[in-house]
C-alpha cells in the first residue's frame, strides 16, 4: 500500500520532533564568556577539592574553570598537546620535565598530604599498624598477597613504582599474579582492591572521601616516604599560542595566593582536613 | 549496599530537581538527540539511496557499513579526540572538550546503524512495490521519499536503534568531552564518576534514571508510530 507523498509526515519525524523540544528545553550550557580548562588528577577531583574551592574562584574573577580529571600522566600529555591551559598534578619529577621541555615556563608547589596503604582488614600479609612502607612492600612481596596497582601513569602510580624501588625489588622483573596492574582512576583501584581484599596505595584525600570501604582499612601510614606533594603550572604560550596565558596565569595565582591556599585549608570531610598548603615552602 | 539505597537515591535525585542534576540530564538528552537528528537526516537519505542504487563496490560498502555497526565506542572517541585535539588536523576549532565535539563522535557511531537498517528495510521494500511504483513513474531515486514513508515504522524503529546505542554509550562523551562538571557531564559519565567515588548507590540511581529516560522516550515513539498507523490506514 503506497501512500502519497504529499501525506508524508513520518512517524519517525515525531519521534525527532522530540529533539526539536529536547533543544527548546536545554538550558543554555554555561559557556561562559570567560573559562579555563585545567587538567588535573582524579584525587582533586573524587576527593571534591573543586567542588570546594572553584565556585570561590569563580566569584572572585569570574573565570569558570573546566576541569579534565586524569591520572597525572594523562594530565601532562594533555597539556603538551595543547588541550588545557593549566595543569594541577601530583608528580614532582613529571612536573620538572614538562617545565623543562618548555611547556611551562614555572612549576610552583601548591599543596601536599599524604599516601596511605591501604589492605583488607584480614591482613594476609601482617603489616597492618607498621610504620614502615619499604619493610611492608617487602613483605607483601614476599608473601605474595595480592596487592593491586594502578598501572595508569598516574602520580600515585609513579610514587608507588619509586617506593618498590626504595625497598630493593624490581617490580618489572619480580611481579607475580600477586601483583595486579588494572589501569584505572584511584576510585576503580580501591573499589578492585576491596573486591579482591588486596593492598594498594592511595592518596589519603581519595581514600577519606571513597566511599565503598567495604572490609578495606588503612594498613600502614605515617612514613615520611609517603608524602604526597601537588604542583600547579600553566602552559607555556610559546609552546601553544592559543593557550589562555592570563586567566589561567591568575588560576595558578590564587591557588598559591593566601585565599586560595585558605580555602584548600578549609576543605574538610567528617572535620578531616584533606589537603595542607604549602605554596610557600621552598623546594615542596 | 541494599537495593532499597539505589531507589532511594534515584527517587532523590528525581525528586530533589538538583540543577546539576538537571543539568546532566539534559544535556545527555541534547548530545544523544542532536546526534540521532542529524544521523537520520543524513542515513535515511543516504541509505535509502544505497537500497536502490547499483554500482561497483556496493557490496563492500554494505559490508563494511553493517561491521561499523559494531564500532568501539571508545575508538570512535579516540579517532574524533585526535582530530579535534589542539594538536590534530581540526585542533584550531577549539572544539575537544565541548558538547559538540560529543554529539560528532555520537553521529560516527550511530550513523552506521541507520544507513544500514535503511538499507535492508528499503531493499525489502523495493522487492515488494518495485511494479507497482514503476507503473506509477517512480523509479530510481524518485521513489525514495514514498519507499522512505512507506518504510516509517521500521526505519522509526531503526532510529530508535541509533538512540539507545548513542544513549547508552560511554567511551566515547568521556574521551571527547572530559567529563567537565556542569559542561561535558552526561549521565553515563556521571556513573563513571561516582562508581569511581565508590558511591555506587548514587550510581546505579542514576543508572535507573537513564533507564526510565530511555523507556518513556520508546514509549513515546511506540504511541507515535500507533497513531500514525491509524491515520495512515
Amino acid at each position: 500500500m503506497i501512500a502519497l507523498p504529499r501525506r508524508s509526515v513520518l512517524a519517525a519525524g515525531l519521534f525527532l520532533g522530540l529533539t526539536g523540544v529536547a533543544l527548546a528545553q536545554a538550558p543554555a550550557a554555561p559557556s561562559g564568556e570567560r573559562f579555563i580548562t585545567v587538567a588535573s588528577t582524579t584525587s582533586t577531583q573524587d576527593s571534591g577539592l573543586f567542588n570546594h574551592i572553584l565556585p570561590l574562584f569563580k566569584a572572585k574573577t569570574g573565570i569558570e574553570v573546566r576541569v579534565i580529571s586524569q591520572g597525572t600522566g594523562q594530565a601532562l600529555d594533555t597539556a603538551r598537546r595543547g588541550d588545557a591551559d593549566v595543569v594541577f598534578v601530583h608528580a614532582r619529577a613529571q612536573e620538572l620535565k614538562f617545565v623543562e621541555e618548555g611547556f611551562s615556563t614555572e612549576r610552583r608547589p601548591v599543596m601536599y598530604n599524604d599516601f596511605v596503604l591501604i589492605g583488607p582488614k584480614a591482613d594476609p600479609a601482617g603489616v597492618a599498624g607498621t610504620k614502615d612502607i619499604v619493610a611492608a612492600l617487602k613483605t607483601i612481596q614476599e608473601k605474595a598477597a595480592p596487592f593491586v596497582s594502578r598501572g595508569d601513569k598516574s602520580g600515585t602510580h609513579a610514587a608507588e613504582l619509586n617506593l618498590w624501588k626504595v625497598a630493593g625489588i624490581d617490580i618489572a622483573a619480580q611481579k607475580g599474579p600477586w601483583y595486579r596492574e588494572i589501569g584505572q582512576g584511584m576510585g576503580a583501584a580501591l573499589n578492585t582492591s576491596g573486591a579482591m581484599g588486596a593492598y594498594v596505595l592511595s592518596d589519603r584525600a581519595t581514600w577519606i572521601s571513597f566511599k565503598n570501604r567495604g572490609d578495606l582499612v588503612i594498613s600502614v601510614e605515617g612514613d615520611k616516604r609517603l608524602f604526597n606533594q601537588y604542583g600547579v603550572m600553566s602552559v607555556n604560550p610559546a609552546k601553544h599560542p592559543h593557550v589562555k596565558v592570563n586567566d589561567g596565569k591568575l588560576f595558578a595565582d590564587w591557588l598559591t595566593s593566601p585565599e586560595g591556599q585558605k580555602a584548600i585549608a578549609d576543605y574538610k570531610i567528617d572535620g578531616q582536613q584533606l589537603f595542607f598548603p604549602n605554596a610557600g615552602q621552598a623546594g615542596a | 549496599m541494599d537495593v532499597g539505597a539505589i531507589f532511594q537515591a534515584a527517587f532523590a535525585l528525581v525528586v530533589g530537581l538538583d540543577p546539576g542534576f538537571l543539568g546532566i540530564v539534559f544535556l545527555s538528552l541534547r548530545v544523544t538527540l542532536t546526534a540521532v537528528l542529524i544521523a537520520a537526516l543524513i542515513g535515511l537519505p543516504l541509505g535509502a539511496a544505497l537500497a536502490l542504487a547499483r554500482f561497483p563496490g556496493r557490496a563492500a560498502i554494505i559490508v563494511c557499513l553493517n561491521a561499523l555497526m559494531g564500532l568501539p565506542p571508545v575508538v570512535a572517541g579516540l579517532a574524533v579526540f585526535l582530530l579535534l585535539s589542539r594538536s590534530g588536523p581540526l585542533g584550531p576549532l577549539g572544539l575537544l572538550f565541548t558538547p559538540t565535539a560529543m554529539i560528532i563522535a555520537q553521529v560516527i557511531l550511530v550513523l552506521p546503524i541507520v544507513i544500514a537498517l535503511t538499507r535492508q528495510v528499503i531493499e525489502d521494500l523495493w522487492g515488494e512495490y518495485r511494479d507497482h511504483l514503476r507503473s506509477v513513474g517512480l523509479e530510481g531515486l524518485r521513489a525514495i521519499p514514498t519507499l522512505l514513508f512507506d518504510g516509517r515504522f521500521a526505519l522509526a524503529t531503526a532510529l530508535l536503534a541509533g538512540f539507545g546505542r548513542a544513549s547508552a554509550e560511554v567511551g566515547a562523551v568521556l574521551i571527547v568531552g572530559g567529563n567537565i562538571a556542569g559542561y561535558t557531564r552526561t549521565m553515563t559519565t556521571a556513573i563513571t564518576l561516582e562508581t569511581s567515588k565508590g558511591d555506587l548507590p548514587l550510581a546505579l540511581g542514576l543508572g535507573l534514571v537513564l533507564l526510565s529516560l530511555t523507556l518513556a522516550i520508546n514509549a513515546i515513539a511506540f504511541g507515535a508510530s500507533r497513531i500514525g498507523a491509524r491515520y495512515a490506514g
